[in-house]
């Protein structure tokens, strides 16, 4: 991925910096992918092997450990959680994000660079320090340890990135579209659904994923929110002391792959976010 | 088919006054040119009479109906954008049927309209195409034909030229001549370009700082500038412009004495065209500083009493310079402007 964006016509660049850049882009590189890499190894071999002493760099596709993960008690369990806590995230975050994002997009109206700015200031609050009074005042509502309230959470921390996501997007659908269609006949929001949803769907889409993904990594919530209806990453996280080895593997490995497909897809957008490559 | 009534039409942006109180009536099946410079307000007159703009007072109406109130859709108009807004997800085909199909137009006929649309603007073999296929000139087309398949009481067009190349700029003008003044549609087409304008309108409402200083047929305007203004934007090179003093009965134009207007007081500018002055002696003293041979004619740049002053003569004369040289206003051309309100003076 990073090799591609960087991938520059050789003759452009003086000789120095071009091996620079791809001893840096080859760094950055195994930065990522030797834990990925040790990761995968180790969940694909058999117990002893990853237990022994000298540790394999080979798989040996023994799907032993996988199994012992899925048929441990609760991991079923968690693993459903997590994906209906991580699909009512992306949900809400659309729900709301998308039509945030359109305002910002397309209306002038006071406080519009505050409330932008304000977006982002919700991830300026870690969330250790909101944990406590969060997990007091769902107690008190009776929204703790319930998937919804855990989605609310997630949804919070999922949302400024929704917002942004979806404002580019539809900065990029040119208004005139959209003034073109109401002269032809449209409402604003017929407008809206025939030209402006099929336009941006894609780009939605991506926000949604990159909503569930934050929700799929998120730990700390959910663990200080859930007891009974724990999330994989929770369960995972209370269970690390006292699993064996290879269910550790096991579990990091069903965690990041699906987070890794999920950002793989939606790269392009991602990058058009942070305004490194147009679309 | 309709007239357009536009009665003390006002737009303000908080402080910033971009419209003061237009009045301006366009006659059924009339093209209208707005022509000014950018920030001039013309395409903000041209998107309150759409509704894609809310005037801060006044009155629209189209056809004798109040429209003001009402939305884009609901006013009978189609409009032609500057970026040509053809929709990127849809072929040429269902393009042109957008405005059809949402006024639920029976698909036989959507049919029939749109492949009379196409071609009229020849785009007939392009109709499976989608946006990112086209060229500039292709979208454009697209553009026209979509707005003149709804079958408009009133075209908006918003600098539809403007993101063409200068060749095909030229070609498409032509041939929108054409495709108007046969669909017979009140048109409103908003231009910076003169001679796009000169070339297109029946008549031009000539914009400067959110007001219309003149709107007439193209030849009045050119001819007969309402103001200062008008005759140094319209006209390529412009106007040229020369202080007049009291001399006696007449007014002295850099040693030349010219009959004054009826109504002269305070200080008054005497303005010529390029064009209508002729070599010859007793006129306007003068030293040529620069000679440029544009083919048909000589474009001459001269020092008239401290001012630069253009005059455009035959190929003929034998012009050099650094050259003494004496230009003499052809009878009845000359014109006479208030030099403190701009105005013309008879």
């Amino acid at each position: 991925m990073t090799a591609t964006t960087l991938a520059v016509p050789a003759t452009e660049i003086a000789a120095p910096s071009r091996w620079g850049i791809r001893i840096s882009t080859i760094l950055l590189c195994l930065w990522v992918l030797v834990p990925l890499y040790l990761l995968a190894v180790n969940a694909f071999n058999a117990r002893e092997v990853v237990t022994g002493w000298p540790k394999a760099f080979v798989p040996t596709f023994d799907i032993d450990s996988l199994s012992f993960f899925w048929n441990y008690a609760g991991v079923a369990r968690a693993l459903l959680n997590s994906v209906l806590v991580a699909g009512l995230t992306m949900i809400l975050s659309i729900g709301i994000g998308a039509p945030a994002g359109y305002a910002l997009a397309r209306f002038r109206f006071r406080g519009k660079g505050s409330f932008r700015l304000l977006v982002l200031m919700t991830r300026a609050f870690p969330l250790p320090l909101l944990a406590l009074p969060l997990a007091i005042f769902y107690i008190r509502t009776g929204l703790d340890d319930t998937i919804w309230g855990l989605a609310l959470v997630h949804t919070v921390l999922a949302l400024p990135f929704a917002i942004l996501i979806t404002f580019s997007l539809f900065t990029s659908i040119p208004v005139e579209l959209e003034e073109a269609a109401w002269t032809l006949g449209c409402t604003r929001f017929q407008a809206f659904l025939k030209i402006v949803v099929p336009l941006a769907l894609p780009g939605i889409a991506a926000s949604g994923v990159f909503a569930f993904v934050t929700s799929w990594n998120e730990v700390f919530a959910a663990s200080v929110l859930t007891v009974q209806n724990q999330t994989l990453t929770a369960f995972l996280l209370t269970s690390l002391d006292v699993s064996p080895l290879p269910l550790k593997f096991a579990g990091a490995l069903v965690l990041v792959v699906p987070a890794l497909i999920f950002l793989f897809l939606i790269r392009k957008y991602l990058f058009s976010l942070w305004g490194i490559a147009n679309r | 088919m309709a007239d357009i009534d536009i009665k003390g039409v006002e737009k303000r942006f908080g402080s910033y006054t971009a419209l003061h109180a237009i009045d301006l009536t366009i006659r059924d099946q009339e093209f209208l040119v707005l022509l000014g410079a950018s920030g001039c307000g013309k395409t903000t007159l041209l998107r309150i009479v759409a509704g894609l703009e809310t005037a801060t007072s006044g009155e629209v109406r189209i056809g004798g109906r109040r429209v003001d109130g009402l939305a884009p859709r609901d006013r009978g108009i189609a409009m032609v954008f500057q970026n040509y807004a053809v929709f990127p997800h849809m072929t040429v085909f269902e393009n042109i049927a957008f405005g059809l199909r949402m006024k639920k137009v029976p698909e036989a006929e959507v049919d029939r309209k749109v492949k009379r649309a196409a071609g009229m603007m020849h785009i007939d073999q392009l109709l499976q195409r989608y946006s990112g296929q086209l060229s500039g000139g292709q979208r454009q087309r697209v553009a026209v034909a979509r707005a003149l398949a709804v079958e408009p009481a009133v075209l908006l067009m918003d600098e539809p030229l403007s993101n063409l190349d200068a060749l095909l700029r030229l070609e498409m003008r032509a041939e929108l001549k054409g495709v108007l003044q046969e669909s017979k549609t009140t048109t409103i087409y908003v231009t910076h370009d003169q001679v796009e304008a000169m070339s297109l309108a029946d008549r031009i409402a000539v914009m400067n700082q959110g007001r219309i200083v003149q709107a007439a047929r193209a030849t009045e305007v050119y001819a007969d500038p309402a103001t200062r203004f008008v005759g140094s934007f319209i006209g390529n090179p412009p106007m040229n412009f020369l202080p007049a003093e009291p001399n006696g009965a007449g007014l002295k134009v850099a040693g030349l004495t010219l009959a004054p207007p009826k109504a002269a007081s305070g200080r008054i500018e005497f303005g010529i065209r390029p064009e209508d002055v002729e070599i010859r002696g007793d006129g306007l003293p003068g030293a040529i500083r620069v000679v440029e041979p544009l083919g048909p004619h000589k474009l001459l740049t001269v020092d008239v009493a401290g001012h630069l002053f253009r005059a455009v003569v035959d190929n003929e004369h034998a012009v050099e310079p650094g050259q003494a040289i004496s230009l003499r206003p052809k009878p009845g051309r000359g014109r006479w402007f208030d030099a403190e309100t701009g105005l013309a003076l008879q």
